[in-house]
């Protein structure tokens, strides 16, 4: 069996892994099993590239390990990050992902071009080549911007930065990009051809940074999902320029991965990919300002426990506040309390409830709620009407009632937990700011709903406690 | 002469496994797209978090290329360089895109009868 055989039987076994192992993420019960999975297809990778890579005569050994060494060591803590930083985390790997790919279409580019190397320099290959390098930087710097507002890094912007012909700006810049790739294409080993390149390389480092300047933190799911699916597509064109099937296969997964994710998202916002890329959200919506006499109802822990023990169904609707004030283990002493006392207890969970797909999940997970009490939006809206209580945890968009009725509200449109039709609400917030869309929301003026002001851990906390006393008597 | 030359240059340098075939890559592409959408729309929803994190960690495969890059005898030093850099960047992906996903995965737990 010659190298080259033995190197595409170990490609066809890590693609079968590769697929599996996503099959399995479709069930909690078996989700473990895909990361192992995940883990022998790459270790097939490595393992059948490095066969591949010794038949031919490589080098440079000991740095290839320094570098494995090296992305370990970084890999490990990154690994470690408290749950609430997920977000980050997981945008800073898309980042590192883009580059990688940037990086090795660099040096394919500059490989070929050095060895005047027409028939590597095909035209095939070349559209492989700077859709790689596009797609890679841009989705490195998009990425890192992204993380960054995360983070809440302080010199970057969080609001949304606009001005004016961001957009006809940033179609021109595209348009000189798409130029260069397709003067590149047509005369790749012209002496000004590395410039082309360059010129590209740069215009797409500066098009991640462009992209994600205008969008707010309500969008992050969506842009995440979008960068996901770029960081995807970039190692499908690495597969095209090596001509490497697995990289192909893989980097496809991905790709279709991020893009149903992205859907998902835009579907649970009522907005199109166009808009979320190119219509910057929560540009301040100031015109509720003169209605500014209505009034919120508090309340105090006190009786919002007591009404919370006769309720037969608490349904707690969790946001990016409670992830903010890391409310997520006060919340199950909340949880057993209340299911101690008979009283049943459900999570409505909204898809783009956080800052990624899924936020909330693992964050009441990490607290030990059981999954099963952890119900989607459309499944939990029938029960609603039902619900003695809806609790309202840090979320303010995602259960405003304007989505469903008032035309002129910027999120008109956009599916909502019915936390409105609960019998009684209450609403834990920090502040009587309104949320990140900047709109009001219509929820907290109710005559039902009543408001615990203070931060999300603290008024849990405190709802426990009032709880567990009473329980004592 | 020339051709077969440089041809043999990218297979021994490219690593380009195999005949170049726009085709079959095209279709390898638009078939691994159909299994991905089908197979990624039966996730489940409680898990989008740990499927972003694994396909992070899956979209690191990009580490072949940079694999191939860096080990490619009489490249000029900055070609190894940045492959090198794409091979610290994939691991780091690799190792922290595993390990977290099976971290959060860990904690997804069925109500337990009978417990407390």
């Amino acid at each position: 069996m010659s190298a080259e055989t033995l190197v595409q039987l170990l490609y066809l076994v890590s693609t079968a892994l590769f697929i599996l192992s996503l099959r399995w993420m479709s069930d909690p019960e078996t989700a473990r099993k895909g990361v192992f999975s995940g883990v022998a297809a790459m270790t097939l990778a490595v393992a059948g590239t490095l066969a591949g890579v010794i038949a031919t005569g490589g080098t440079h050994y000991w740095w290839i390990l320094g570098a494995f060494a090296l992305g370990a060591a970084v890999g490990y803590p990154l690994a470690q990050v408290p749950l609430t930083a997920v977000p980050q985390r997981t945008a800073l790997s898309h980042a590192f992902g883009g580059l990688a790919a940037g990086l090795v279409g660099t040096a394919k580019f500059f490989l070929y071009f050095g060895q005047r190397n027409e028939a590597a320099l095909a035209p095939f290959i070349v559209v492989a080549l700077v859709a790689e390098v596009l797609l890679g930087f841009l989705t490195f710097t998009g990425s890192l911007l992204a993380a960054g507002k995360l983070q809440e890094v302080k010199w970057i912007p969080q609001r949304p930065v606009t001005y004016p012909l961001q957009n006809v700006s940033n179609l021109a810049l595209f348009a000189l990009a798409l130029g260069l790739g397709v003067a590149l294409v047509l005369h790749p080993l012209a002496p000004w051809a590395p410039w082309a390149f360059g010129g590209i390389s740069v215009l797409s480092l500066a098009f991640g940074v462009l992209l994600i300047i205008p969008i707010g933190g309500a969008d992050m799911p969506t842009v995440i999902s979008i960068l996901n699916a770029y960081a995807g597509l970039s190692a499908v064109a690495m597969g095209f320029v090596l001509n490497n099937k697995l990289l192909i296969t893989a980097g496809a997964l991905d790709g279709s991965s991020g893009l149903i994710l992205s859907v998902i998202m835009c579907k649970a916002m009522n907005r199109s990919f166009f808009n979320v890329l190119f219509g910057a959200f929560g540009q301040a919506q100031t015109k509720a300002a003169d209605d500014e006499q209505k009034v919120y109802k508090a309340d105090t822990t006190e009786s919002a426990a007591q009404i919370m023990e006769q309720a037969s169904l608490v349904v707690i609707v969790p946001g990016y506040g409670m992830a903010v004030a890391q409310a997520q283990h006060k919340v199950r002493e909340l949880y057993d309390l209340l299911k101690k006392r008979g009283v049943t207890v459900k999570f409505a969970i909204h898809p783009v409830a956080g800052r990624m797909p899924g936020h909330m999940n693992v964050l009441l997970a990490e607290a030990e709620i059981p999954y099963d009490d952890l119900v989607e939006m459309d499944e939990i809206n029938g029960d609603m009407p039902q619900a003695d209580v809806a609790l309202i945890i840090g979320a303010n968009d995602v259960v405003n009632p304007a989505a469903r009725a008032d035309k002129s509200s910027p999120i008109f449109g956009m599916p909502i937990i019915d936390a409105d039709k609960a019998r009684t609400v209450y609403a834990i917030k920090r502040s009587k700011n309104p949320g990140f869309a900047g709109i009001d929301n219509e929820l907290y003026f109710l005559d039902k709903t009543f408001m615990l002001f203070g931060d999300a851990k603290a008024v849990v906390g405190e709802l426990a406690r009032k709880l567990a006393g009473e329980g004592g008597h | 002469m020339q051709t077969a030359h440089s041809e043999a240059a990218a297979a021994a340098t490219g690593g380009g496994h195999g005949q170049l075939d726009f085709m079959g890559a095209l279709f390898v592409f638009m078939l691994a797209t159909f299994i991905g959408l089908m197979v990624i729309q039966r996730v489940s929803r409680l898990l989008h978090t740990p499927l972003m994190s694994l396909t992070n960690a899956i979209s690191a495969i990009a580490v072949v290329g940079a694999l191939i890059v860096s080990a490619g005898d009489g490249h000029p030093g900055y070609i190894t360089a940045l492959g090198l850099v794409a091979i610290f960047c994939s691991t780091t992906n690799i190792v922290s895109g595993f390990l977290i996903t099976d971290r959060m995965l860990k904690m997804f737990k069925k109500q337990e009868k009978g417990a407390k």
